[in-house]
């Protein structure tokens, strides 16, 4: 086997060699899928999916959310089977019926959404994906100098709890190195990576292909599709309807295979506007109140009628803990830190601050933004109870949440398949759309939101990311508290970054690149260093 | 004097010891069983039963052992099988632990057992006060041996190490290939072991007849007892025979007409639980050993 005994180069010469490699497809197929088909129930996630694979090629698998990406490399890596036809593995045929036994045959997997434990340690995570070879002492040493080889040290001992989201997605990738496949699946790797880690994993991703090991790359993001890999394979209600060489396409071109029909652009806003001040924060601070808390530090920002604030920045850098301080689920001691135009909210609750039109939809919208067993109307009753109708001396108004929930779903397009279902029902973009529409139909004059499209389709975030801007236009104060970079500056008046519990100055977001964005989000906060990167990104 | 009331108070932390080591296998597993005093009953009634008919308390043992998993494969078949909730399926098998040894044991009462016999350990036994602890029988030094060897397991061995991470993360633990509900069910059976087998110490050595829910609630301070502990073996043993000094105190307590209400020194161990708990969630839970997915139904879909 080729591939194997490159790797094994690697393992007795200590450190990698980059192996010269014709950069034209691989005559030999390492993995070919063919007429592959699953379906769950009557709903098919895949039909009839053909694919093939070379020996140390950057694939991409392009595709919305729900295109079938997720279960398609789930049966490549032995989580699901195939309902009817299969796998051909280096030329056999090949039956994977479970996750060991396609790490054995070489193949590895980096999950979405980490497949680590949280209050082990480095060593022991990695101990439990591999097979039983060595003691733990070899083990540890072997992870040290592992990772220092491929350029992504790693502690063996540190609880994976109390590393950045980009260290624990290193444990994840070291973990699979360790036994030197020739297939490495990343499913969304770089969702919640800076552009810099990003740029980080795209080296170590072209030298373990340069070394013979093919990625199979996951994502939506097509600017990174056409950077890192050579063809793409597009997948669009769970059919293969496109294979692209990634140069040939432009991203625009490859969103409109994704989804099938010409995308609109969002049209954005015109630059900075000067409208009065109706939310600001002045200097909140907040200790960190577990192990896990990131403390705020002395944030500062203000929001005008008209604009829309971005607060870009990295998952875990405090924005879990800005988004309660500010609807209120958190509160300090201090007074006078969070004002509604000129008035000081800081001591009242999420109901409270409602009263004086100010709306929040968190990030997680199962179980925070929504109670997932209750039905439309319910939800639309627990932020609207305080509008007219809804409730009348003490009785829920059936008929008033009923035509509310019904006025939602309908001006901001839910699809659902029942009039009142339960919100567990919907479709994640569904009800995305749902718990935006409740706030925004409301007209508040302040909205505040966090990942207003994490894991949504392209057609629902270009909906919603619209909806908000009217929202602006129509003279309200919008804060987005986004991950999403491309999302920031799609929709943003002005950009301001948190990282590690600190918020960046907010600047114009005509003045801003993804590159000064990023090395704020890596933590340069002094506000006189922006200008020079302005100058130098700009 | 004080070396009799030392070896009481060992006496007495023996059942917790046992049962409260099998539900830490089973909770560090995530699995959250609190059927620990109906499964204690089972193994009871099942012990002073087997020793009584067979005249050997060594059969005794077995039978309480194998009640115990008996009366826990139901609870496994439910919460696992059926991914019922755990909290009502465990107190579900409470009460039915406590009816059915009341039937089963009915016919039992007002008789009497040879209990298990001590074995004195030589020279060891002769220390002042100390001795005590080498006074004892193959059950009381067994119990020693099961925490050391479900501590070196859950520490230093891979399937330790995978038992742990099934508690810690059972997505995660299924994404990698690992069988979930079979690991749960093993660390389940295994509890429902050591609560029988905790529960035939009660008529085996403590008592020797059977009396109608003769527990008295010595499952419940078991539960409490891991928590107490924070899942950690060790620290289950000291805070065993604290719990159990508590209850002999309280007898003492009472034969010597001390003013402290017995009510107040049988509250002692839940108190003593209920601090620890304000302490481990003042701290944040990873660092204190608690399972993180402990309770949380599985169900393994995609």
């Amino acid at each position: 086997m080729l591939t194997m005994s490159l790797m094994k180069d690697i393992k007795l010469g200590g450190s990698i060699r980059l192996m010269p490699k014709p950069s034209s497809p691989a005559k030999e197929h390492l993995l070919v899928a063919r007429h592959v088909t699953k379906s769950f129930g009557t709903f098919v996630a895949n039909d009839d999916v053909n694919f093939t694979l070379g020996a140390g090629e950057l694939h991409a698998l392009l595709g919305e959310n729900g295109a079938g990406k997720s279960t398609f490399v789930k049966m490549i890596y032995g989580l699901l089977q195939p309902d009817s036809g299969g796998f051909e593995w280096q030329g056999r045929p090949v039956h994977i019926s479970n996750p060991q036994q396609a790490r054995a045959m070489g193949i590895g997997m980096v999950f979405q959404h980490f497949s680590l434990f949280d209050s082990l340690t480095v060593a022991e995570n990695i101990e439990l994906a591999l097979p039983e070879t060595m003691n733990r002492e070899q083990l540890r040493t072997l992870i040290r100098t592992r990772s220092d080889d491929y350029g992504i040290p790693l502690d063996p001992d540190s609880m994976v709890a109390d590393l950045s989201v980009g260290q624990q997605q290193r444990v994840e990738i070291v973990r699979c190195l360790l036994q030197d496949p020739s297939l490495l699946i990343m499913d969304e790797p770089t969702s919640v990576l800076t552009p810099q880690e990003t740029d980080q994993l795209f080296d170590v991703l072209r030298r373990l292909a340069s070394s013979g090991c093919a990625v199979l790359f996951i994502s939506h993001k097509l600017d990174e599709i056409k950077k890192l890999t050579s063809r793409a394979t597009i997948l669009r209600g769970g059919r293969n309807v496109a294979e692209v060489e990634t140069a040939e396409k432009t991203t625009h071109q490859m969103a409109e295979l994704m989804v099938g029909e010409t995308v609109d652009a969002v049209k954005s806003g015109t630059g900075p506007v000067n409208g009065e001040v109706l939310f600001s924060v002045t200097a909140l601070s907040r200790e960190a109140h577990g192990p896990f808390d990131v403390p705020l530090e002395a944030i500062s920002f203000a929001a005008r009628s008209g604009e829309i604030l971005g607060i870009a920045g990295i998952a875990g850098n405090g924005q879990d803990e800005l988004m309660s301080a500010l609807s209120g689920e958190w509160r300090g001691q201090q007074k006078g830190v969070i004002w509604v135009g000129q008035t000081d909210v800081s001591q009242l609750g999420p109901q409270h601050r409602r009263h004086h039109k100010i709306c929040f939809i968190p990030e997680e919208r199962n179980g925070h933004a929504a109670v997932p067993q209750m039905r439309l109307s319910e939800n639309a009753l627990l932020t609207g109870f305080q509008d007219d109708g809804m409730v009348k001396a003490g009785m829920v108004k059936q008929q008033a949440i009923l035509s509310r929930a019904e006025l939602i779903s309908v001006t901001f397009d839910v699809r659902r398949p029942l009039a009142d279902p339960h919100a567990a029902a919907l479709s994640g973009g569904n009800l995305q759309k749902f718990v935006v529409g409740r706030e925004i139909i409301k007209q508040p004059r302040v909205l505040i939101v966090a990942q207003p499209t994490w894991g949504v389709d392209v057609g629902a975030a270009t909906f919603i990311r619209q909806t908000m801007i009217e929202l602006a236009a129509a003279g309200s104060a919008v804060v987005v508290i986004s991950q999403d970079l491309e999302e920031i500056f799609a929709i943003s008046n002005r950009i301001a970054v948190l990282s590690a519990g600190r918020l960046s100055e907010p600047q114009p977001a005509a003045q801003m690149t993804s590159q000064a964005v990023g090395l704020l989000m890596g933590g340069v906060h002094l506000s006189d260093d922006i200008d020079s990167l302005r100058a130098e990104g700009g | 004097m004080i070396d009799e009331l030392l070896l009481t108070v060992l006496l007495t932390s023996v059942p917790l010891i046992l049962a409260a080591t099998g539900e830490l296998v089973a909770e560090k597993s995530g699995v959250l069983n609190l059927g620990v005093e109906g499964m204690m009953l089972m193994g009871a009634v099942a012990a002073f039963g087997a020793a009584l008919v067979s005249g050997s308390p060594y059969l005794g043992i077995i039978s309480g052992g194998l009640a115990g998993i008996a009366t826990a494969a139901v609870f496994a078949l439910f919460t696992l099988g059926l991914a019922t909730n755990q909290v009502a399926t465990g107190l579900a098998l409470t009460i039915f632990g406590t009816g059915l040894s009341g039937l089963i044991g009915a016919p039992l009462v007002g008789q009497a057992i040879e209990g298990l016999p001590e074995f004195h350990i030589a020279v060891l036994a002769q220390i002042p006060v100390l001795g005590a602890a080498f006074k004892l029988d193959i059950m009381a030094y067994g119990c020693i041996l099961m925490v050391s060897l479900t501590a070196w397991f859950l520490a230093s061995t891979r399937a330790g190490l995978i038992l742990r991470s099934v508690g810690v993360n059972h997505d995660s633990a299924h994404a990698l290939g690992y069988p979930v509900l079979v690991i749960r069910s093993l660390a389940v059976l295994f509890g429902g072991f050591m609560a029988g087998l905790g529960g035939a110490y009660l008529p085996l050595v403590l008592t020797p007849h059977w009396a109608e829910g003769m527990t008295a609630g010595r499952g419940w301070i078991a539960l409490a007892l891991v928590v107490f502990a924070s899942w950690r073996p060790w620290r289950l043993v000291a805070g065993a025979i604290l719990f159990g000094g508590v209850t002999i105190m309280q007898l003492a307590g009472q034969a010597k007409g001390w003013t402290i209400p017995p009510q107040f020194l049988s509250m002692l161990p839940y108190l003593a639980t209920i601090f620890v708990l304000v302490f481990i969630s003042s701290r944040g839970r990873n660092y204190f050993g608690a399972p993180a997915h402990l309770g949380r139904v599985f169900h393994p879909t995609r």
